[in-house]
């Protein structure tokens, strides 16, 4: 049903067109000639400041048979490898935060919202405190603070802590109102243990919403990745990333716009991507409501 | 008469009413069912009714365990279900089982309807062995009346009253003596009520079981019940055999509920003695001093302020009936 949808589909083949660039990254730069760190003086003008070279057989922004996206303004690196490297570093961290978040959401959603009282009082408190916390100021203060190495994994950690609260309770809302069912009420009455009924009973019918949160989530982490990135608190150079390529091109975008274009339209499409994918996968699983 | 297969001496469940959030005081308790004392033989269905609100539910909940009583015992062969914990309650469980009152709501619909008759196998692990378990399911469907192809299918799939059946085909799974029955019909139409009452009566006569059946419809009660209780305001007020409580009701509470079944023949109508109750249910959360039905009562008098009527023979009444001035009125028929 979903893949009789025009728009999903295309989503679908973009979201598995950047997910291939970033499995396959090490072959498809071989392919393409460049590698993401490699400096190529020959393609810029070191009279004009390090602009990319035109004419001659070479585009807008240094593209060319050579360089396929043309060349970063100033070191000359290739900017399609850099983009199959930042694809990279993107899905694992929006992937990887995703991951984490729903895991912690959904186990302390159900926990909040099946076993209620003290329990529920103090996730939902911690809840409220991540979610009121000025979470980005927050980010950039403890990412530029602690040391640079290994950023990728503080990255995933950081933005899971203060995005699990967003899906932990619509689980805990969702869990309340199963758990007065009929059909737990059913469960126990033939004994099932806490396990059995929280595993067996409630989670199987919270499928659709997770499958929707991680859905929407994906392109928010990606988002926030990107937006770390530009503001320098994510990923560290020379490690590529997207959202470090735009925060590079500000200062060449009336010069040299396409270097500003490339990654802005990349980050653009997959961020749209997940999103319409996410709206689809929600007016399929859930078709006015459950069941 | 045949053996006793559960008995409740003084069944109490009281929910606390408390206040404030963190330093939570208790300030009063909502009386749902106090002090109920219920007999139920082998094979025999005892019907259990009153308006809503009396506690029914409460009592049928607390039966199946799903509630622990505040006070009071449940015995099931000898034993006091109140006191067994672990492995011992969940395997006492599998004798006393439940089927609830609204089939849509009560079965899963992320499960298909072999695993939601095969979920009690789950959970008692040692009744089927494994591989056997997918043959039973198809067993009990056969038993119900529905077609045991229909195994992988899921509750979305079917009708109400076929629900109702998936239902009662998971409450028989693990071979109980005792089925609480709340309310099972009165989510159905009234052609499907007839076949599912119908398949109760025949599993009731095949695999010799016995019923608690609560509900608030008089004539369906009438129809499927051997004994029944009138409850009111969390206590019974008068038990008997069917005929005894339809025909010869002494309690002033059974005489005005009765009074209130409508009358299928019009020519009769107005012809007949009805006792129309003035004011509401009270508060089980305050319930009146002495016989709770007092405050709505028109025989009510100083003794029935200052004492608690007890449930038993009275010298106006052949059956149990808990009113001082216990005596027959005939509401059901003409009186001209």
């Amino acid at each position: 049903m979903i893949m009789r949808d025009p728009a999903a589909v295309a989503c679908l083949a973009y979201i598995a067109l950047i997910v291939l660039m970033a499995v396959c990254a090490p072959l498809i730069v071989r392919i393409s000639g460049w590698d993401p760190y490699e400096f190529d003086q020959s393609a810029i003008d070191p009279d004009l400041g390090g602009i990319p070279l035109t004419g001659g057989g070479r585009g807008w922004g240094g593209i060319s048979g050579e360089h396929w996206l043309g060349v970063e303004p100033g070191s000359g690196r290739d900017i399609f490898a850099r983009i199959v490297y930042g694809a990279r570093a993107s899905m694992l961290i929006a992937l990887a935060a995703t991951l984490l978040t729903t895991v912690l959401g959904v186990v302390f959603g159900l926990l909040a919202g099946y076993f209620g009282g003290r329990t529920d009082m103090v996730i939902s408190r911690v809840m409220e405190f991540l979610m009121a916390f000025p979470a980005l100021i927050f980010m950039i203060a403890v990412l530029s603070a602690l040391p640079a190495d290994d950023r990728q994994y503080l990255l995933v950690v950081v933005i899971s802590v203060f995005g699990w609260p967003y899906l932990a309770r619509l689980i805990r809302a969702q869990t309340m109102s199963l758990k007065q069912r009929e059909f737990v009420e059913a469960a126990r009455a033939s004994g099932a243990s806490r396990a059995q009924i929280v595993f067996v009973e409630i989670l199987p019918n919270l499928r659709s919403t997770i499958l929707v949160m991680v859905t929407m989530a994906v392109p928010g982490y990606i988002g926030t990745e990107a937006g770390l990135s530009f503001l320098g608190v994510g990923l560290v150079p020379p490690n590529p990333s997207w959202g470090q390529m735009i925060a590079s091109s500000v200062s060449w975008y009336s010069v040299v716009p396409a270097y500003f274009l490339v990654p802005g339209t990349f980050l653009a499409l997959l961020v749209l991507a997940f999103m319409v994918l996410g709206d689809r996968v929600r007016a399929a699983v859930d078709p006015g409501g459950l069941l | 008469m045949s053996e006793i297969v559960l008995q409740t001496k003084g069944l109490k469940k009281h929910f606390p009413i408390t206040r404030g959030i963190v330093f939570q005081s208790k300030v009063g308790a909502v009386q749902a069912v106090d002090g109920v004392d219920l007999e139920l033989r082998r094979g025999e269905t005892l019907g259990i009714v009153g308006e809503s609100g009396c506690g029914k539910s409460t009592l049928a909940r607390l039966l199946v365990g799903l509630e622990t009583p505040t006070a009071g015992e449940i015995n099931v062969r000898g034993q006091d279900m109140t006191k067994l914990r672990g492995g011992d309650l969940r395997r006492a469980r599998r004798n006393i089982q439940m089927v609830l009152q609204d089939p849509y709501t009560s079965l899963n619909p992320r499960m298909t309807v072999g695993d939601i008759i095969g979920e009690p196998f789950e959970i008692h692990t040692d009744v089927v062995p494994k591989g056997d378990r997918k043959a039973r399911v198809r067993d009990l469907l056969d038993l119900v009346g529905l077609n045991p192809d229909h195994i992988n299918r899921y509750p979305h799939q079917f009708s109400g009253g076929q629900r109702q059946r998936i239902g009662i085909a998971r409450a028989l799974a693990l071979k109980p003596e005792i089925i609480v029955c709340d309310e099972p019909v009165s989510a159905l139409d009234v052609s499907i009520q007839a076949q599912v009452i119908n398949l109760l009566e025949g599993l009731q006569e095949e695999l010799g079981l016995s019923y608690i059946f609560i509900a608030h419809d008089l004539s369906v009660v009438r129809h499927i019940a051997d004994r029944v209780s009138v409850m009111y305001l969390g206590r019974v007020v008068e038990t008997g055999r069917d005929l005894e409580i339809y025909e010869q009701p002494t309690h002033p509470y059974t005489q005005a509920l009765l009074s209130a079944v409508p009358v299928p023949d019009p020519t009769l109508r107005g012809h007949r003695d009805q006792i129309v109750l003035e004011g509401d249910v009270p508060s089980p959360a305050n319930p009146p001093s002495g016989c709770r039905f007092r405050t709505r009562c028109w025989k009510a008098q100083q003794k029935c302020t200052d004492e608690d009527p007890m449930l038993t023979l009275r010298p106006k009444s052949a059956h149990a009936s808990a009113c001082h001035f216990a005596e027959v009125r005939d509401v059901v028929h003409a009186v001209d």
